[in-house]
């Protein structure tokens, strides 16, 4: 396997990937960018409507946007990669991230920007009914369930985005939520209890997805006093939140309890030098796509400022064979 | 070997009386993961070319045929020997994984 030599790496290719791509690579750093053999755009691929991105006065689609991100780093020399990062070596000087495809890059600095990937309910029967009834991406899988009732599970912007969207093609759509008032934004909440397709479950938590081989219902437990119901449904949209995709660093930088890597902040540097984060993979808080490529555009002018203060390692071989002269 | 698309009609024909094994993409064109799986299942159609077909069915334009898959997540990977459906890939998953199904496939 030849090992590339660049100077910079940014693994993910979200908003906060692509923003640290078009910093970059304005720097002049040529960034190499492993976007993903699949899931190259990042979480946004998968939505509609995005209409709180500053700058698109009626919205834009969430992969068209990601599709301009991308551009917009190529065009100043960013390399995209659609592959996958299978191993991440931070340890030392000079960093290691091998391929799914058997390419190897080594750089003096990395953004990891890996953002997060969809939280299961933590159910035994649920990855046998996943794809049998049960889903993740409402855009892909909404128009299997016609004139269905489904579910939706969760209480933020996401399971709110799902709901609303679900309306085209369901019967009904129920948002299953186990507390008395949502997280989301309230002018998605409104949109939302305004639908005469949608109606709310509250105070409930999914205690088991019934069915074989395809999922026919939610049994239902009262988050209050524990009464259980069934929810009569052909599917259900799981939209609980997010875990950081930190599974191939964990190990090396120092992160939370619940796997957010850590960051000097308001810098974006990890508790290894050369080795900045930024997005989801870091933040459990706001998890926007604006504050993504924020702190996107941080860690592309922290990555700079790290490169720009090491000697080259040309120069310090000339200085020590001028101190030995 | 290019990716042939394969309707409600011509699925018989095309996947169940198939000579070689064949791996069967559902799919639409409002799904992004279907449209990220796309050019690496055309390159596993190269690489496995002569040894494996690799089809594409829209489910839009194709109902009958996802409703007998019973299908309700794409993309959905069916992989078919001699007329049978013996495994199932749900989901965008990365090219090695598909690749090691397609040798499943042929084992």
């Amino acid at each position: 396997m030849s090992i590339q030599e660049v100077e910079l790496v940014i693994v993910g290719s979200g908003p906060a990937g692509y923003t640290a791509a078009v910093y970059a690579a304005r720097a002049g750093l040529a960034p190499v960018v492993l976007a993903g053999s699949v899931t190259a755009g990042g979480a946004l691929m998968t939505t509609t409507e995005v209409e709180n991105f500053p700058g698109f006065i009626d919205g834009i689609q969430g992969p068209d946007l990601m599709d301009a991100m991308r551009a917009q780093a190529e065009r100043f020399g960013a390399r995209i990669i659609n592959d996958d990062a299978v191993s991440i070596d931070l340890q030392g000087a000079v960093k290691t991230i091998k391929t799914g495809n058997g390419e190897a890059y080594a750089a003096r600095a990395v953004v990891l920007a890996m953002g997060s990937e969809y939280r299961k309910l933590g159910l035994p029967e649920e990855d046998r009914l996943s794809g049998h009834g049960i889903s993740w991406c409402a855009t892909c899988d909404g128009f299997f369930f016609r004139e269905k009732q489904i579910a939706v599970v969760g209480g933020g912007d996401s399971a709110m985005e799902e709901a609303l969207f679900l309306t085209r093609f369901a019967s009904k759509v129920t948002i299953v939520h186990r507390r008395d008032e949502f997280r989301a934004s309230k002018v998605m909440v409104d949109r939302v209890l305004a639908d005469s397709k949608i109606e709310v479950a509250w105070n409930s938590e999914v205690a088991e997805i019934l069915g074989e081989e395809q999922a026919d219902g939610l049994r239902l437990k009262n988050t209050v006093d524990g009464s259980e119901r069934v929810l009569d449904v052909t599917g259900a949209f799981i939209a609980i939140g997010h875990d950081p995709r930190s599974a191939l660093v964990a190990e090396q930088v120092a992160t939370d309890s619940d796997g957010y890597v850590k960051v000097e902040h308001p810098s974006t540097r990890t508790s290894l030098p050369g080795v900045f984060a930024a997005g989801d993979l870091v933040d459990h808080t706001y998890r926007q796509a604006i504050t993504a490529a924020g702190t996107g555009c941080a860690a592309a002018q922290d990555a700079q400022q790290f490169l720009s203060s090491l000697i080259p390692s040309e120069q310090r071989s000339d200085l020590v064979l001028e101190s030995a002269i | 070997m290019s990716i042939v698309n394969v309707t409600d009609e011509t699925f018989e024909h095309e996947v169940l009386q198939s000579g070689l094994p064949v791996v069967v993409d559902i799919w639409a064109t409002w799904c992004g993961p279907c449209k990220a799986i796309a050019p690496v299942l055309e390159d596993l159609a190269a690489e496995f070319s002569g040894r494996v077909k690799i089809v594409k069915v829209d489910a839009d334009a194709n109902p009958a045929t996802v409703s007998a898959a019973g299908v309700t997540s794409i993309p959905t990977l069916g992989f078919y020997r001699a007329g049978e459906r013996v495994d199932v890939l749900i989901g965008a998953h990365p090219r090695p994984v598909i690749a090691a199904k397609i040798k499943d496939l042929l084992s």
